[in-house]
C-alpha cells in the first residue's frame, strides 16, 4: 500500500516531447513505471520511444490509454494551462514538475481547483515516487524527476519542499535499511497545489504508512499548520526537518517560497511548532533517518 | 526584482492611483528645472529623494558627512544645492550595510500637504493562495511595529482571485480606515487602482506608506499614495517588457549579477566558508550545517539539477572573488546526474581557476564510486568527505586553520 499512486497507476506526461520531459519519461519507463501517453498538441500519431502514444489534449490521451495521473513537463509560460486542460479531463492526480510558473497564474489555478476532485502537486517539485519490489525498488510508480533507485519499498512516508533534500532523507531510510511507502516532493513555489499537511493526512490514513518524515524550509506557515494538526489527530513516529535556520531575513533562497519576510517563515518559529507537536527534529540534514529511528 | 520608487508610481498612475507630480533625473540641473515647474503650479514646497533599493532613505548618511536623503525645499536653488550635494555621492543606511549605495538618481516631486497618513499593501496571502489587502490608520509609520504592538489596527482583506476586488469592498476598506463622505469614493478608487497594478503587473507586494489625505493649493482635498514600493515576480517578467527595463543592475550585488548569467542562484552572506550545492533545500541545508559546527557560510549558491562542466567552473570563479572565503564545500547528491561528470567538473574548475583554498568534496548518488575515483586521482589537493556533517565538519577545521 502507498498513497497516491502504486505500481498499477497509468500515468500520461504533458510535455513529453520536450527534452526534460522526454528524458525523465525514459527514466520512468527504465524504473518500470506505467507511462501510456503523452500529449504535446499538433503531434498526435507520433508515439515515444517506440512505446507511448502521443496526443493532441489531454482528454484524448486520457480516454484512449485509461491513464488517471499526469506529469507536468511543460514550460512555465504554458504550464497553468496545461494544469487546468488535465483538470477539467478529470484526472485523479496532476503532478507539476515545472519550475518558474508565476504566481498569479497559481492562485487562477488554485482557485479554479476548489470543489474539484483533482489533487495538484507541486509545482516546481521533484514528483512523487512509490517504489515498486524490484532490484533498486524497479516496478514502482515514478512519476517527475527524482533518482528511482535509491528508493526501497517499505512504510515510511516522505514529505518535502525541497528535492534534493528528500533525495537525501530517501537515501538515509535506505541506507538504514528501512523503506519508503510513498515520497512526495510537493514543491518550493508559495503556492503549492498540495501542502505537507494534506500529504500528511494522507500518511496518517494509509494502513502501512508506520512512520514520516517531513521536511520544510523557511518561509509561509504550511510547516506550522501541519505541526498544529498532527499535534491533535497524528499518532504515527514523525521526524521532521527544517532547512534555512542562517538564511537571511528578505532574501529568496533560490525557491521562489523560500523567504523570511515580515519577520514570518522563519525556521526557529517552524522547528519550535514542530517539536511542540512531538516532531523528531534533526539537528542536521545528516540525521533525518536517525532522528526518525529514535521514535520508531 | 524590487521598483525605485518613482517607477513604482509610474506604474500606480497608469491605473489611476493619484500620486504627487514629479519626475525623476539625474543631474542637479534638471532636478532644478522639474522644480520650476512644480513651484510655478502653486506648491509652496518639493522634496527631493534619493531613489535607491532601501528602507530608511530620510535617515541615512552620506560618506561625506551630508546627512539624509529626503529633503524639503523651498526654492529651486535649494533644490539644486542638494540635488548637487546627493548625486554620485554614497548613502549609508540601516539596510544598505557599511558599502552603502551610491546616488544615480533623484525623484523631485510636490511635497503635499498631508491632513492624515494611511498604510496599505497588497501581496499574496500563502495560506489562502489569495490576494490580501492590508490596510491600517497608522500611516507613515513602520508596519511590522504595528502589527507587534497593536494588531487591530491593521484590517486585512481576502480577495476573490477570479472575481477581482469589489467595488463595495474598496468603500468597506475606505469606511474601516475611517474615512466619511467624499473621500470614501475617493479612496476606494484609489484602492482598486492599487489592487490592478498588483493584479496586472504580476507584482508581488504593492506596499503604500503612507496613502494620504493630502490639501491641494487651491485648498481641495484628495487622497494619494505618497511613497510606494512594488516588487514584481521574476517569474512573470517575460510577460512584462517595460517593467523587465526597469530593472536596475546598480542595485544588486555584483557577484550575484555574474551568478545569474550562468544560470546559478548566489547569494553573498558574511561569512568564510563557500559552498557549492546542487538544489535549494539541499543548499540552505548545507549552510546550516557549516553553522550548526561553527562555522559561518560565505554565501549560498545552487547550481541546480543539471549543473553542466561550465557552471561548476562559473561557481568557482565567482566563490574565489569573494575575499572572505577561507574554504570551500563541494555537496553534491547527484541523483539523475551522473556523479563522475560532477567530479570531472569539479576537478576542471580546480585546475582552470588554479584553485589554491581548501576543498572539501562531499559526493553522493549515481556512479559515486568512479566520482570519487576521478577526484583521488586528480592530483589536485582535495579532502573528501562521507556525509554533509562530515563534511561541513572538515571544511569548517579548514577555514579556521
Amino acid at each position: 500500500m502507498a498513497i497516491l499512486v502504486n505500481s498499477d497507476t497509468k500515468v500520461l506526461v504533458q510535455g513529453i516531447t520536450g527534452s526534460f520531459g522526454g528524458r525523465h519519461t525514459q527514466l520512468s519507463l527504465e524504473y518500470g513505471s506505467q507511462i501510456v501517453a503523452g500529449v504535446t498538441p499538433g503531434k498526435s500519431g507520433q508515439v515515444f520511444e517506440d512505446k507511448v502514444p502521443i496526443f493532441d489534449n489531454v482528454k484524448e490521451a486520457s480516454k484512449e490509454s485509461g491513464a488517471t495521473a499526469s506529469a507536468i513537463f511543460v514550460p512555465p509560460p504554458f504550464a497553468a494551462d496545461a494544469i487546468l486542460e488535465a483538470v477539467d479531463a478529470g484526472l485523479d492526480l496532476v503532478v507539476a514538475i515545472t519550475e518558474g510558473i508565476p504566481v498569479r497564474d497559481m492562485i487562477e489555478v488554485k482557485a479554479a481547483l476548489r470543489g474539484s476532485s483533482t489533487r495538484l502537486i507541486g509545482p516546481n517539485c521533484p514528483g512523487v515516487v512509490t517504489p515498486g519490489t524490484g532490484e533498486n525498488s524497479y516496478g514502482g510508480c515514478r512519476i517527475g524527476i527524482a533518482p528511482g533507485y535509491i528508493h526501497k519499498p517499505g512504510d515510511i512516508g516522505v514529505v518535502s519542499r525541497s528535492g534534493t533534500l528528500t533525495y537525501e532523507a530517501v537515501w538515509q531510510l535506505t541506507s538504514n535499511g528501512l523503506g519508503q511507502s510513498t515520497c512526495v516532493g510537493i514543491g518550493g513555489d508559495p503556492v503549492p497545489g498540495s501542502t505537507h499537511l494534506d500529504i500528511i493526512k494522507l500518511f496518517n490514513e494509509d494502513p502501512e504508512t508506520r512512520g514520516i518524515i517531513m521536511i520544510g524550509e523557511i518561509g509561509g506557515s504550511a510547516e506550522e499548520e501541519a505541526a498544529a494538526w498532527i499535534k491533535e489527530n497524528c499518532n504515527k513516529p514523525i521526524a521532521g526537518f527544517i532547512a534555512g535556520t542562517t538564511a537571511p531575513p528578505g532574501r529568496r533562497m533560490g525557491h521562489a517560497g523560500a523567504i523570511v519576510s515580515g519577520g514570518k517563515g522563519t525556521a526557529k518559529a517552524k522547528i519550535e511548532a514542530m517539536e511542540d507537536a512531538g516532531i523528531s527534529v534533526a539537528e542536521t540534514p545528516s540525521q533525518m533517518a536517525e532522528a526518525l529511528i529514535k521514535i520508531l | 526584482m524590487n521598483l525605485h520608487e518613482y517607477q513604482a508610481k509610474q506604474l500606480l498612475a497608469q491605473y489611476g492611483v493619484e500620486v504627487p507630480g514629479g519626475q525623476p533625473c539625474t543631474t542637479a540641473n534638471e532636478a532644478r528645472s522639474i522644480a520650476e515647474k512644480l513651484f510655478s503650479e502653486g506648491h509652496e514646497m518639493v522634496v527631493v529623494k534619493i531613489q535607491i533599493h532601501s528602507g530608511g532613505r530620510g535617515k541615512g548618511i552620506f560618506k561625506d558627512g551630508f546627512k539624509g536623503g529626503v529633503h524639503l525645499c523651498k526654492s529651486a536653488d535649494d533644490v539644486f544645492e542638494k540635488a548637487k550635494a546627493m548625486l554620485g555621492n554614497t548613502i549609508v543606511t540601516k539596510q544598505t550595510g557599511e558599502t552603502g549605495r551610491q546616488v544615480n538618481t533623484l525623484l523631485v516631486a510636490s511635497a503635499e500637504k498631508i491632513l492624515s497618513e494611511f498604510y496599505l499593501a497588497v501581496l499574496l496571502d500563502r495560506e489562502s493562495s489569495q490576494p490580501l489587502i492590508m490596510v491600517s490608520s497608522e500611516g507613515g509609520v513602520d508596519i511590522e511595529e504595528v502589527a507587534e504592538t497593536n494588531p487591530n489596527a491593521i484590517i486585512k482583506l481576502q480577495v476573490d482571485p477570479l472575481l477581482g476586488l469589489q467595488a463595495y469592498q474598496a468603500r468597506n476598506l475606505a469606511k474601516a480606515l475611517g474615512l466619511s463622505g467624499k473621500m470614501i469614493q475617493s479612496a476606494a478608487k484609489l484602492i482598486t487602482g492599487i489592487y490592478k497594478t498588483w493584479w496586472e503587473c504580476d507584482a508581488s507586494m504593492v506596499e503604500i506608506n503612507p496613502l494620504c489625505v493630502v490639501e491641494n493649493p487651491d485648498g481641495t482635498t484628495k487622497m494619494a499614495a505618497v511613497d510606494a514600493k512594488i516588487s514584481i515576480d521574476g517569474n512573470a517578467l517575460y510577460r512584462h517588457k517595460k517593467i523587465s527595463e526597469m530593472r536596475d543592475l546598480n542595485e544588486e550585488a555584483e557577484l550575484e549579477v555574474e551568478a545569474s548569467k550562468f544560470d546559478l542562484n548566489y547569494i553573498k552572506l558574511d561569512g568564510n566558508v563557500a559552498c557549492l550545492v546542487n538544489g535549494a533545500g539541499l543548499a540552505m541545508a548545507t549552510m546550516d550545517a557549516i553553522k550548526h559546527f561553527g562555522g559561518d557560510p560565505a554565501n549560498f549558491l545552487d547550481v541546480g539539477g543539471g549543473a553542466t562542466k561550465e557552471q561548476v567552473t562559473a561557481a568557482f570563479q565567482i566563490i574565489l572573488k569573494d575575499p572572505n572565503v577561507k574554504a570551500i564545500l563541494v555537496n553534491i547528491f547527484g541523483g539523475i546526474m551522473n556523479c563522475n561528470t560532477i567530479a570531472e567538473g569539479v576537478v576542471a574548475a580546480a585546475s582552470e581557476t588554479q584553485l589554491w583554498l581548501p576543498l572539501v568534496v562531499r559526493l553522493e548518488g549515481n556512479n559515486v564510486d568512479a566520482g570519487r575515483k576521478t577526484l583521488s586521482e586528480s592530483g589536485i589537493t582535495l579532502i573528501t568527505a562521507d556525509s554533509l556533517a562530515d563534511a561541513a565538519k572538515k571544511v569548517v577545521s579548514e577555514a579556521k586553520v
